[in-house]
């Protein structure tokens, strides 16, 4: 059939040229400058690192011995997760109340509080980083409070404390936004319903309000989990370097260390992916349980 | 605090917003105002100054490095937001075999850690620049066109996940209407659908832009020894010291994001209303 003088077929022919067109130059770029990396790392894993830093391409599975026989690497895997987790559990904790009093305000009022989370959400992540060194330095302003109020000075920073500050800090507004997206979608009538047919609010709350707002939840809780693992910058910053996260080491093993090992800082980022993935995974799986 | 959700919001939720704002403008507000102390350590109050920010001006090492920050995140923004849209439309307007792959592929970059994908592309760099050596003899060196070539590949999935929502909200039959009028493909594009998109579009660089001017993690990793880039010396400068001049740089640096956050909200709400 002719449409304007342009056979079926031949519109047919049109539409995929214009869509390898639209295609080939993102496709392209994801391939050969995110797939083919990720396929290098995987390859250097398996190799063999030279005295010098030079890869030697020969098969061995001797790094990923490595990672599990060395207490030094599993000690940074445990401390990363379980830090990492911690982090997620105190912004959900801080951040679910603030996008419920936001999403509740009539909207000129919502319209201030979500521009005031947006804000940092923006804002660069070492300038934020440091601004925590600048307040628990020796002399800064809560030592300077602790002294007024007749206390000896603390060591603030560097330390663990510290560092876990600088997280929840830094990751927050991630937790934040996806929560604010759920709870608007939040249908509140439910709750009066809830109320009407008996149910106490804190139960209507853990029967209603967070099963149907389970999605954000996850959504944020990942969005904090993954970068608070990978992380090598606040423990650096706030931390002084003296405990070993992940990041360090994978920094350490790709920039610094003399010889640099890229076969065993590949081997450890392929676990890291795997034991990734495997706790999204169930996590996925245990917050759509949670919704049935 | 639960207890009382069904409320605009209960004193208990009310005294947990307010903490939680302290929390998160407190250091912010102590930046700030410490980067107009004169002391110089940079930690406590003890009298106005400009000075550091005269010292910053004349830092020409810190200014060649604001520039290439500049440079790079505007090259990358302008590439990510061109493919970014081009991807956008095929996967909003076409059904082919793959597209479920390629979601995959666009949604990857957004959740892998920065890190991996970080020493992912030094160990690609280097094992392209030494075949490159090998077969022509000319090794390229890390700089500005690898932290480029890095920053497109982390931003344009960002570029993309936003101009397909303004695609998924853009009225179909309003080309409909175009072409039953005797316009083109190429001028319903030009005439309807792009002017019609483009806060969407707008609004894609502009997150691209702050992501890639932001980048410490990736740029680290991609840039060369001769190169300098912002984030770059902040971490070098932060690392070794606190000084009054970084908090100033800072402050500075929060007046830009907070500009772009402004322009991001604004063109958002004009794409909105007119729509």
């Amino acid at each position: 059939m002719a449409i304007g003088g342009i056979t079926a077929a031949g519109v047919r022919s049109g539409a995929r040229r214009r869509l390898a067109a639209l295609l080939a130059p993102g496709l392209f770029w994801l391939i050969a400058f995110f797939a083919i990396p990720l396929v290098v790392v995987l390859a250097y894993s398996f190799a063999v690192p030279g005295p010098t830093g030079r890869i030697e391409w020969r098969f061995t599975l001797e790094n990923y011995q490595r990672l599990f026989g060395e207490t030094l690497y599993v000690s940074a895997y445990v401390r990363s997760l379980w830090v990492g987790l911690l982090t997620t559990v105190i912004c959900l904790v801080m951040g679910y109340p603030l996008a419920l009093f936001t999403v509740r305000q009539p909207p000129a009022w919502r319209a201030v509080l979500l521009f005031l989370i947006l804000i940092p959400f923006w804002t660069n992540f070492l300038v934020r980083t440091y601004a925590w060194m600048v307040i628990l330095s020796n002399n800064g302003i809560i030592n300077a409070t602790i002294q007024a109020l007749g206390f000896p000075r603390q060591i603030l920073y560097p330390g663990e404390g510290a560092v876990l500050i600088g997280l929840v800090y830094g990751q927050l507004p991630f937790m934040v936004l996806p929560l604010v997206a759920a709870l608007d979608r939040f249908d509140f009538t439910l709750m009066e319903a809830a109320a009407d047919l008996g149910a106490s609010r804190r139960r209507a709350f853990w029967r209603i309000m967070l099963p149907l707002t389970a999605p954000g939840i996850a959504a944020g809780s990942v969005l904090v989990f993954i970068p608070t693992v990978g992380q090598f910058v606040v423990s650096d910053l706030l931390g002084g370097a003296k405990v070993d996260f992940l990041g360090n080491l994978l920094q350490r093993l790709f920039t610094r260390s003399n010889p640099p090992n890229w076969p065993l800082g590949s081997a450890m980022a392929v676990m890291f992916m795997l034991v990734l993935t495997v706790a999204i995974i169930a996590y996925f799986r245990a917050t759509a349980e949670e919704r049935r | 605090m639960a207890r009382r959700a069904p409320e605009a919001g209960g004193l208990l939720l009310r005294l947990h917003t307010g903490a939680t704002l302290l929390f998160l403008y407190a250091p912010i507000v102590v930046l700030v105002v410490f980067s107009f102390t004169s002391d110089s350590f940079g930690v406590r109050w003890t009298g106005f100054t400009l000075r550091w920010y005269q010292r910053l001006f004349s830092d020409e090492r810190l200014i060649g490095a604001t520039l290439n920050t500049l440079l790079v995140a505007t090259v990358a923004t302008l590439i990510a937001t061109v493919i970014g849209t081009m991807l956008a439309f095929a996967m909003e307007r076409y059904r082919f075999r793959g597209r479920t792959g390629l979601e995959a592929l666009l949604y990857v970059p957004i959740v892998i850690p920065e890190i991996v994908m970080a020493l992912a592309l030094l160990g690609f760099f280097a094992l392209a620049f030494g075949l490159i050596d090998a077969w022509f003899g000319v090794r390229p060196v890390m700089g500005l066109a690898t932290v480029i070539i890095a920053h497109v590949a982390f931003t344009v999935s960002f570029v993309v996940v936003v101009v397909r929502t303004s695609l998924k909200n853009f009225d179909v039959r309003l080309e409909e209407a175009a072409a039953d009028l005797g316009a083109d493909a190429w001028q319903t594009f030009r005439r309807i659908t792009l002017p019609l998109i483009m806060p969407g579009i707008i609004g894609g660089a502009l997150l691209g832009f702050t992501l890639s001017l932001d980048d410490f993690i990736i740029t680290f990793f991609t840039t060369g020894p001769g190169t300098s880039l912002l984030p770059v010396e902040v971490y070098g400068q932060v690392k070794r010291a606190i000084t009054p001049k970084i908090n100033a740089l800072s402050t500075l640096m929060l007046v830009a994001s907070i500009t772009l956050v402004f322009l991001s909200q604004f063109i958002q709400w004009r794409g909105r209303r007119s729509s």
